[in-house]
């Protein structure tokens, strides 16, 4: 996968990166934007830790 | 077949612990459903889902060589109406010892249960599928058991005319299956590796360990000539010591198989990004509002899906519609495994305004 931007999204005022309220990851992959979310069993969000991981991918923090 | 070898195939399955219907565990082996598209180009770089729903392409090694086109095909044996056909466009002679090109289906651990893998009680494994190129060549099929890293390969022929290949492996007492929604199961059709997997010794008699070395050895090279195309439909793997008719169903029970890894609200035969109105979801939303409202799946997904909105009159990706602001970009809330909420982006209404989009939701593995 071509990951070309990732940022965490805040749902109306829910704290990011919580699974409980719905918070996701909004990338760009292969040219579509995407909302992706926090669940390993995911293909797109395990890909895009595996990225970090290689760190070739960084998450930008929600705005 | 003759039908005396087909009920002596069907009797032999029965004993060894399959048959009957609901025995084929590969999903749209007929290659009837194509929800992403019917046709797409210039595949290679990257890997992925492409057109007929569930078969997965991958492309590894030198990502800037070897392309091809994949379309949903209507060249078919008799009794099928399509196939999924490759045809390439860009040649790769220069092979790389990483390379390798592969289409494959991945299957959930609770759905191959079946075949008491990694137990005294384990079954044999039966594929059947139908085949056909521009030239004679040599591929393979592999079975991978993801979940304990073993592998069974086998080699098929193809030629210019559609040929039914039937290939049995034996069953293996080594390593179960999670009974889980994770990939456990993998069958490969290999048409392209380099000598990292290509420079042993076919492991074909029995599972073994993972050995690269020993998992497309003697195929040919789907990337040798522009010329060469790849047709292949029918696709069957069943519990039994012997491959049996290929198992059809309506195409409706298809698509809700399929819909457990893929679904959109567009019509069955509208590719994603398409412009349309036909099915968009969307109400008139009340002022001070996001415009939010539920995208309901058909059917419950394997995992949390992947949502992707699109405007319903360009196409764009991460748009919706407003009336009264236009074209701005869509916001998620709540995905789960049965709906998500799909709503603007930024400010509330400023006024009573339609709001609506398209949307797909992926789970694929």
């Amino acid at each position: 996968m071509n990951i070309t931007q990732a940022q965490y999204q805040a749902i109306d005022g829910d704290s990011i990166k919580d699974e409980e309220n719905g918070s996701y990851i909004k990338a760009t992959i292969d040219g579509t934007v995407m909302f992706v979310p926090l669940d390993p069993a995911n293909r797109h969000y395990a890909e895009i830790l595996k990225q970090v991981k290689e760190g070739t991918l960084t998450i930008k923090d929600a705005d | 077949m003759s039908k005396a070898a087909e009920l002596a195939n069907l009797i032999g399955n029965i004993n060894a612990g399959g048959g009957g219907v609901n025995r084929n565990v590969i999903i749209n082996g007929a290659m009837n459903v194509a929800q992403r598209a019917t046709s797409s180009t210039g595949i290679g770089a990257s890997s992925g889902y492409f057109v007929c729903d569930r078969w997965r392409f991958s492309k590894g090694g030198d990502a800037s060589d070897g392309r091809f086109t994949m379309t949903q095909d209507s060249s078919a044996p008799e009794g099928f109406a399509n196939s999924m056909k490759l045809d390439c466009t860009t040649a790769d002679t220069s092979i790389a010892a990483g390379e390798f090109l592969l289409i494959s289906q991945r299957i959930e651990g609770q759905n191959m249960q079946t075949f008491a893998k990694g137990t005294s009680s384990a079954k044999p494994f039966a594929v059947s599928f139908y085949v056909k190129g521009n030239a004679s060549a040599t591929y393979v099929c592999e079975l991978v058991d993801q979940d304990n890293s073993r592998q069974i390969s086998k080699t098929f022929n193809v030629t210019t005319d559609w040929a039914r290949i039937e290939l049995s492996f034996p069953a293996d007492t080594t390593g179960t299956l999670d009974d889980d929604n994770a990939k456990s199961f993998e069958l490969f059709i290999w048409l392209h590796a380099g000598s990292t997997y290509n420079s042993g010794t076919l492991n074909s008699s029995s599972w073994a360990s993972l050995t690269n070395a020993n998992r497309a050895v003697g195929i040919s090279s789907f990337f040798d000539s522009t010329a060469r195309t790849f047709f292949i439909t029918g696709v069957q793997l069943e519990v039994g010591q012997n491959p049996t008719e290929f198992e059809h169903e309506p195409f409706e029970r298809t698509l809700s198989k399929c819909q457990r890894y893929f679904e959109k609200s567009y019509d069955v035969a509208t590719a994603p990004s398409t412009a349309s109105t036909n099915g968009w979801q969307g109400y008139d939303a009340p002022s001070g509002s996001y415009g939010r409202f539920r995208a309901e799946f058909k059917h419950t997904k394997r995992a949390v899906p992947t949502i992707v909105t699109y405007q319903h009159s360009t196409g764009a990706s991460g748009k919706i519609y407003t009336a009264s602001n236009g074209t701005v970009d869509s916001a998620l809330a709540g995905i789960g495994m049965n709906r998500a909420q799909i709503s603007k982006s930024g400010a509330a209404l400023s006024s009573v305004s339609e709001v609506g989009c398209h949307w797909t939701a992926d789970s694929e593995l």
